[in-house]
């Protein structure tokens, strides 16, 4: 029984890593089991799970930019080049 | 002479209209931060020409110079971590002793106002997000980018930050808690 009973800390960090859908299957027991006991971690997780929602956002937003260098960095860039090759 | 043929060769002249954004995309999405990443494709090329006489064509130009790269980025962090890394150790979120793995009174979850109206995706909710993981330490930043918004593997993040997986959610655990106190206090409850 004892194995189930785990720290804020703990429960946090295993809510945290199944945002990311890699908790095992124990860790969401054990965090489960910490919800019956612990209202704050049961809020951290429900706030946890909007700010992932946030944060796929962001990361869409990311996907979306094409960074590329200008042209003018680019004939910088071949100019310095240059210097090194002569 | 059929082996030389299918053997890779250099040719620097053409390596910056070919390589250059390739490389500058692989740079910045790991350092975030655009001067950085020009920084480290520059010095990219230069020392592959410089090591240009020790390539041995077994790999594709391109695969060649993304090596010379990634360890550039290794470098990088490297550094970051020498000079950061002293500040990180004694960022605790939890007190020491009895109190130990409990949550810190101002740590608390604290209930968010009319959350639902918060989280319409708008250009203020993004520069804040930014702002708050900024606030970040460099390290737990990065790691949090990476894994978060970039989506990379935790494998391939451990193996290019040479961290374990445990070590990895420990620290998307610190940011992520920090970065939720930090939209609480700037976001939803302001």
């Amino acid at each position: 029984m004892a194995k189930f009973i785990i720290s804020c800390d703990e429960a946090t960090t295993i809510c945290d890593k199944s945002q990311y859908g890699e908790a095992t299957f124990f860790e969401k027991i054990k965090l489960n089991f910490h919800f019956l006991i612990c209202k704050v971690c049961g809020l951290y997780s429900k706030q946890n799970a909007k700010m992932t929602n946030v944060y796929k956002m962001k990361a869409n937003d990311c996907k979306k930019e094409n960074r590329c260098l200008s042209t003018e960095e680019k004939e910088h860039l071949k100019k310095e080049l240059q210097k090194i090759e002569a | 002479m059929t082996e030389n043929e299918t053997k890779h060769t250099l040719d620097p002249n053409t390596w910056i209209d070919k390589y250059a954004d390739y490389l500058f995309n692989y740079a910045v999405v790991r350092v975030n931060n655009n001067d950085i990443a020009k920084d480290l494709v520059q010095d990219t090329f230069f020392a592959g020409l410089k090591s240009a006489k020790n390539f041995e064509g077994k790999a594709a130009e391109r695969t060649w110079l993304v090596a010379i790269l990634k360890r550039k980025v290794i470098d990088y962090y490297r550094k970051i971590n020498s000079k950061k890394g002293k500040a990180e150790v004694r960022m605790n979120f939890y007190e020491e002793g009895d109190n130990e793995g409990s949550w810190i009174e101002e740590r608390v979850p604290q209930t968010w106002d009319n959350d639902a109206d918060k989280m319409i995706e708008t250009e203020e909710l993004k520069t804040t997000i930014d702002q708050c993981i900024d606030k970040l330490p460099e390290k737990y930043a990065l790691v949090f980018r990476m894994k978060t918004i970039q989506e990379f593997e935790t494998e391939e993040i451990c193996k290019e930050l040479n961290i374990t997986a445990s070590n990895l959610w420990v620290i998307i655990h610190r940011a992520r808690t920090q970065l939720r106190k930090c939209m609480e206090d700037n976001w939803f409850n302001n």
